[in-house]
């Protein structure tokens, strides 16, 4: 056992125990900031990968703008410190039955595959990926980046169109608390 | 430039492991939960698994390609744009139902 896999079974350790406390805590911010833990780790085993700029990509988007966007909305969504209700137990058992057979499934599929590694090479530079994505020959991304620029927009007019108070005479109509 | 190490000695079906656990473990979140936020956040485990999956098939399969560089970029973009548009909604029904509980907006079904 070399050095190279011990660092990997401590990052495939350390992804998969802190995404398990984030789908079971019951406190919402400690929920959130697993998830944070989680990403780290994944953006860690790409390094480990050495794809580089993904894992940079996914520290920058992940860690950085999805994560705090989402603690931005626990803040104004929930009382902190209050825990999240329990689930039925029927439904935990029913869930976790899917979800391990799902799993065994898949693995076993995965298993009696037996993908064969190639041996070759995966030296791209960043600069290299930046080529491929302008690119409008074979092998390039340029329409893509276009439509994932045409749906960032798109986006983020819906935000907008969303998040915008309307002066409607409907805004006044004292609903009842209905939380729990 | 000289390459060595970086996974080489890893099994790919370890890392499959890896990306097939983290999309249970986000299926899982994604029945028990019933807050939004937390779905959401099952979610983005879910497209992370998936993110795994394509980097480590590019890498040990098709490194002559990269392919699954620019399918994780485009994830990762649509991943963001998602949280985004999903988080806008959830504010705007807690604006109005006083709460984020699935069950709480069931009444928008009629």
């Amino acid at each position: 056992m070399t050095a190279s896999q011990i660092i990997f079974y401590i990052l495939a350790v350390f992804i998969l125990s802190t995404a398990v406390l984030s789908v079971t805590t019951r406190k919402i911010f400690r929920s959130a900031i697993w998830l944070l833990f989680s990403l780290i780790g994944i953006a860690g085993l790409y390094f480990f990968l050495q794809v580089e700029f993904i894992a940079a990509v996914q520290i920058i988007v992940y860690a950085g703008g999805i994560v705090v966007l989402l603690i931005f909305s626990i803040f104004l969504t929930q009382q902190s410190g209050k825990e999240m209700a329990k689930a039925p137990i029927v439904r935990t058992i029913a869930s976790l039955l899917t979800v391990v057979f799902g799993f065994a499934l898949t693995w076993l599929l995965i298993w009696q595959h037996g993908f064969q590694k190639i041996n070759k090479d995966f030296d791209w530079s960043v600069s290299a990926i930046g080529t491929r994505m302008m690119g409008t020959g074979k092998g390039g991304f340029a329409l893509p980046f276009e439509a994932m620029s045409m749906l960032l927009l798109a986006a983020m007019i819906g935000c907008i169109v969303i998040a915008i108070k309307t002066p409607s005479p409907s805004t006044k109509k004292d609903k009842p608390n209905t939380t729990t | 430039m000289e390459r060595t190490g970086g996974g080489g000695m890893i099994p790919l079906s370890h890392l499959l492991f890896v990306s097939t656990a983290l999309f249970f473990i986000g299926m899982y979140g994604l029945f028990t939960r019933r807050n939004m936020i937390t779905m959401l956040m099952s979610i983005e485990l879910l497209l992370n698994s998936v993110n795994i999956n394509f980097v480590v098939f590019n890498k040990y399969l098709y490194p002559e390609k990269l392919d699954g560089i620019f399918f994780t970029i485009f994830i990762i973009a649509i991943a963001a744009a998602e949280a985004a548009v999903a988080i806008a909604i959830i504010i705007n029904l807690y604006r109005s139902h006083q709460s984020i509980d699935v069950n709480d907006a069931e009444d928008m079904k009629y």
